[in-house]
């Protein structure tokens, strides 16, 4: 586990850093403009990896709840907290990117089409899940109820895809891309993913610590 | 092109403060754990 420790800590945020730099180079210097929307399609190449992100936090947020409600395992109810708070940050970036890209393309900076309004709810759904784990503290009622509403709101994702479908929102959809775009997208994505295990393993160790610090005051309560 | 330094801009400033309260939140934990170490070091002679 020591070996781990050690190579996140001296390996990851040098990665990320380089992934960051070469994706952020991708992106202005290496990728055309699209033809329609001009520079602010270049936006895309954050936000949709900042989706996908978001959706990997909140799956693992509500695997690892599944496996504390099943098991009672303290190490995934910690993975669930960090992920949701990864998650979160990641879906704020979306709503702010996807803010800022709808400006110039739509004339409008927000509009309740059913994917952007799906965006919202999940939002504030893990939003309530770590305001119920922040008001908790260490209640095991608590944190089972908060693992069940981890559960419960992955759901919004799967709809979040079909809400284009069943009502006809004007949300983009890809469809083609240029060999570029492919590249760009992939290298973002990289950086991104890289980004995200990182985030995750510093909130672990947060994370953890706090559990150290909760059994040191009950083993100075128990010496004094 | 402002939209696109907007869009940037507006990452990397939620970005570099959640990871600025990250580590602020993992140096206040850092410090209670050692003061509580202490501590119990002193009750357990």
């Amino acid at each position: 586990m020591k070996q781990v420790a050690s190579f996140a800590d001296r390996v990851l945020p040098w990665l990320t850093c380089g992934l960051m730099i070469i994706a952020l180079a991708f992106v202005f210097l290496y990728v055309p403009n699209e033809r329609i929307q001009g520079p602010a399609q270049r936006i895309f190449y954050f936000h949709l990896p900042a989706a996908w992100n978001t959706f990997l936090g909140f799956f693992i947020v509500a695997g690892a709840s599944a496996a504390f409600l099943w098991q009672g395992d303290r190490f995934s109810d910690l993975l669930a907290q960090a992920a949701a708070e990864v998650g979160m940050v990641f879906c704020t970036l979306v709503i702010i990117t996807g803010s800022i890209w709808a400006r110039p393309i739509w004339g409008v900076w927000w509009t309740w089409d059913p994917r952007l309004t799906m965006v919202v709810i999940l939002w504030m759904i893990y939003a309530a899940y770590i305001l119920l784990r922040v008001l908790a503290g260490d209640n095991e009622l608590i944190a089972r109820y908060a693992a069940v509403l981890g559960i419960v709101g992955v759901l919004d994702i799967p709809l979040l895809y079909i809400a284009v479908k069943l009502w006809r929102g004007i949300h983009p959809k890809v469809e083609r891309m240029a060999p570029e775009m492919i590249w760009t997208l992939l290298v973002c994505s990289a950086a991104f993913l890289c980004l995200f295990v990182w985030l995750i393993w510093l909130r672990l160790r947060s994370l953890t610590l706090r559990d150290e610090v909760s059994a040191l005051r009950r083993q100075v309560v128990a010496v004094s | 092109m402002p939209y696109l330094f907007a869009a940037f801009c507006a990452v990397w400033l939620v970005l570099f403060l959640y990871i600025l309260s990250l580590s602020r939140r993992h140096r206040e934990l850092a410090r209670e754990v050692e003061a509580l170490r202490k501590m119990v070091g002193r009750g357990n002679p």
